[in-house]
């Protein structure tokens, strides 16, 4: 291969837990898009806190892309192990950066002799430098950054507002070392390159599916979350927890989830917007109080991170199998939404969507996403503030109640939700219940009243449905007279749209609709789309693909085509795409 | 100020006759007149069990929760409202055993809330089983040649988990048991009560006359309630002579002492409306 790539990088970094790999591979990203380009990154790590082996894949391009590539052009290996795992998944002519001094191969170890080779001394760079082990990675960033004939300027940039200024000095200075060496020792000897583009005007931001839940959780208004450490939910956890005291929150750590989701659902009774989150584990463990918010109509926001199950599965890595079980998780029957953003900005629109409707309607709302979408980085453009304003249904703010009529908590009205008031309002007794009760909140066991607070519980299920005909429920992406239509949601949907743009003649007649509300499930919208269709293939990340037994349910028919995986491994594009294939 | 007229229910009481419940239904309202405190600022929460249903008489805000959860509920409530006085009923099943992991760390918080156990050492709604406070031996439907285990110590778990207030009541005793719940309810931090309720239906052994033979005053004695180790050592009396009254008390810094930017603010107040989060965004560039 003679011809230069530019614009077009899918890099790993690689190596032992606790070696900074997932913030490294994070400058580098964000170096690229500060260059102008489109970004991805998604890492991969074990359930331990030091050895192992760690990776993070960061890919940028001048075209817009939406998860991480099949293959590696450069891999940044920081030991020997990351090198012998990954080096089949380096392209013709790949690279790998490394320290020689660390990692000595021999050739029949590599297995190829394609593969350039640019030993950098690491260690003995931040051993001159008097810096810790950790800043290895920085080194091997500045190699890279030569390497690809890429501006030094913008990592260092990128580290200035990463870093303390301290730290960001010295590791500034080991990325110029790294640099140096690299580009006086491999001056153009490798075939990718990066250039700074002009963006095209939208600014963007560089975030994970965590993060976007987090910001849209503030500016939902939310005052109050609860929660018990579990991967993959945790990190929203940690963003919120650093900003409780800017934004006037209680974040604070229960003692179980059990605990988590009454203290939340307290915190909502008592009049503040509330969330907790967790994942499958902890789902399970909250399940009750679930039910409880059903019963009592308090509305609560529950972020459920699936990982890979049953049990404790693969505690660090990604699954989609828990959709059943959030839509149906509690006894007894009462309405709750289930909503699955397949993206980093949808992670922070749907939040917001998700306070709105828990609020309007006085139910649970869950937000289900995954580790894989949790944790990966995305490039949305500068969220819109305002494009979902603050809709807090019947709730009523006024400090004292005024009404001739006694206050009832659970009133029977025509559309099923009744006005809110809190504890606290003066003139206003304000009672719920977990027990079966009557409008004021009282105990009941009469079996009329029995049918008739089901029946109201159920009507706002009804008042539901026809609100959220006006929301985007669905997403079809694709021609909408295509003959062929992927059916996926949550987080599948970047590899499905990298996956739409590998299958080439065939592209034209195949469309891919993303679900974005499961329950209640978009029937109608569903059927209109699939009417055009001839063939429908449903790509999920687990193993009795609950979506096609969900479009069974309301559509009775079925799918034509299941593409599953439930390694704990999102799909890659290119697999993904020669599956589709098979069945086109 | 409200009175006890204000406080009745159109509920009818369904607790057996004579149960020790209608004690503690009593001294609570008493005491809420005695505290002068309005109805529509005190939170009533109970769990599951007889217990759970002062929700249903008492006049004032409640939520009936779920078996074993009323403390993280009532956490809920208090944090995000302090204004409001929230008192948690629960019974021994409720909150030894369903929910006693909760028990630990509500006690560590310290937040301003009261909780009041009915401990009738059986569990009578579901028609008389063991719980973690039946006596060793005690014989129920679940265990028909006597319960294995020794009873827990909830007084003395609650003292050395660093309990500010940590005080035991008898629903025999009505009028000291609302001076107990007053001052467990004004006390500033985390007040807990636990309240010998005889179970007529269930429990042949904790009788009223068991209860009357043995039961004697704190007070009486000169108990030095500000000296937790002998607190500690008052808490193991059993048998012949068991204690009630203030256990140990002091005044030390609630959960939301250490919450510097809500402290003693409710939430509910604090502005929902255009949080701005343009900074936090422009610092992801």
């Amino acid at each position: 291969m003679f011809s230069v790539i530019v614009n077009k990088i899918s890099m790993m970094i690689g190596g032992e837990a606790g070696a900074g790999i997932t913030r490294s591979g994070f400058l580098f990203a964000k170096a690229c898009l500060r260059g102008g380009l489109h970004v991805f990154g998604t890492n991969d790590y074990q359930s331990l806190i030091r050895g192992g082996h760690n990776f993070y894949i960061a890919r940028a391009d001048s075209e817009e892309i939406y998860s991480q590539a099949d293959t590696i052009d450069l891999l940044l290996a920081l030991n020997k192990e990351t090198i012998l795992l990954h080096k089949d998944e380096l392209v013709q002519n790949g690279g790998i950066v490394y320290d020689e001094e660390e990692s000595t191969l021999t050739e029949g170890e590599l297995g190829r002799k394609d593969l350039k080779l640019f030993t950098v001394p690491l260690t003995a760079t931040v051993k001159e430098l008097g810096g810790t082990p950790i800043m290895r990675n920085t080194v091997a960033l500045g190699a890279t950054t030569a390497l690809l004939t890429y501006d030094l300027d913008i990592l260092n940039e990128v580290m200035r507002d990463t870093f303390k200024p301290k730290v960001a000095e010295i590791n500034v200075k080991a990325a110029k070392k790294g640099y140096d060496y690299a580009r006086e020792k491999y001056a153009s000897e490798f075939d990718y390159r990066l250039e700074r583009t002009t963006p095209n005007g939208k600014r963007k931001i560089f975030l994970t599916g965590s993060e976007a839940v987090g910001l849209g959780c503030i500016r939902a208004g939310c005052k109050f979350y609860a929660g018990y450490p579990m991967t993959p939910a945790t990190p929203v956890h940690h963003f919120l927890a650093q900003l409780d005291r800017e934004y006037g929150m209680i974040v604070m750590q229960a003692e179980s989830e059990i605990a988590a989701i009454n203290m939340t659902a307290g915190a909502s009774f008592a009049g503040v917007r509330a969330m907790t989150a967790t994942s499958g584990g902890g789902f399970c463990l909250m399940s009750e109080g679930l039910g409880m918010t059903g019963m009592t109509e308090t509305p609560i926001v529950v972020m459920v991170a699936q990982r890979h199950g049953p049990s404790t599965g693969l505690p660090t890595y990604s699954c989609q199998a828990d959709l059943r079980f959030t839509i149906h998780a509690s006894q007894g029957e009462f309405p709750r939404i289930v909503i699955a953003p397949g993206d980093v900005e949808e992670c922070f629109y749907k939040t917001m969507d998700a306070f709105n409707l828990a609020e309007k309607f006085q139910i649970p709302a869950i937000l289900l996403t995954d580790k894989y979408l949790a944790e990966s980085h995305g490039a949305p453009e500068f969220f819109d503030q305002d494009r979902i304003g603050i809709n807090r249904g019947r709730l009523m703010t006024n400090d004292e109640y005024a009404d001739e009529e006694e206050y009832k908590r659970h009133k029977l009205t025509e559309d099923g939700v009744s006005p809110r008031a809190v504890p606290g309002m003066k003139g206003a007794i304000v009672r719920t219940n977990a027990d079966e009760h009557n409008e004021s909140g009282y105990t009941t066991e009469d079996s009329e009243l029995t049918t008739r607070m089901a029946d109201k519980r159920f009507k706002k299920l009804d008042t539901l449905v026809r609100n959220l005909e006006s929301y985007e429920t669905t997403k079809l992406y694709g021609s909408d007279e295509a003959e062929v239509t992927i059916i996926g949601w949550g987080s599948t949907k970047g590899p499905i749209r990298e996956a739409m743009k590998l299958l080439g003649k065939e592209r034209q007649n195949v469309n891919y609709l993303q679900i974005m509300y499961l329950n209640p499930f978009p029937a109608a919208k569903v059927r209109r789309i699939l009417k055009s269709t001839t063939k429908t293939i449903v790509v999920e990340n687990n193993k009795t693909s609950q979506l096609s037994s969900l479009i069974r349910e309301h559509l009775l028919t079925a799918v034509d085509h299941k593409i599953l995986k439930y390694d704990g491994r999102p799909f890659n594009p290119g697999e993904l795409s020669r599956r589709i294939m098979e069945v086109l | 100020m409200v009175t006890l007229e204000d406080l009745k229910t159109p509920k009818k009481n369904t607790w057996c006759p004579g149960c020790g419940n209608f004690g503690i239904l009593m001294a609570f309202k008493k005491a809420l007149i005695q505290l002068g405190l309005e109805r529509d600022q005190v939170v009533l929460v109970s769990g599951i069990g007889c217990h759970g249903k002062m929700v249903n008489y008492v006049n004032v805000n409640g939520f009936h929760g779920i078996h074993g959860r009323t403390l993280p509920l009532a956490t809920g409530i208090k944090l995000a409202n302090p204004n409001l006085t929230v008192v948690c009923f629960a019974g021994d099943a409720d909150c030894y055993d369903e929910g006693w992991g909760h028990f630990s760390h509500a006690i560590r918080r310290n937040i301003d809330i009261t909780l009041i156990v009915h401990n009738n050492m059986v569990l009578g709604l579901t028609t008389g089983q063991t719980t973690a406070t039946s006596q060793k031996g005690f014989r129920t439907k679940s265990t028909p040649f006597g319960s294995i285990p020794p009873a827990l110590n909830p007084i003395a778990h609650a003292l050395v988990s660093n309990g500010t207030f940590v005080g035991r009541g008898y629903s025999g005793d009505m009028m000291s048991l609302t001076g107990l719940m007053a001052e467990a309810i004004k006390h500033r931090g985390f007040a807990f009560l636990d309240v010998f309720q005889p179970c007529v239906t269930f429990n042949y052994l904790n009788t009223y006359d068991w209860f009357k033979e043995r039961v004697y005053k704190l007070e009486e004695e000169g108990h030095d309630y500000t000296d937790r180790q002998k607190a500690i050592k008052k808490s193991f009396q059993w048998k012949d002579h068991i204690p009630v009254g203030v256990f140990y008390k002091e005044e030390r810094s609630t959960y939301l002492d250490g919450l510097p930017h809500v402290k003693n603010q409710a939430l509910t107040k604090i502005p929902m409306e255009k949080v701005a989060i343009t900074s936090l965004l422009e610092s992801m560039i």
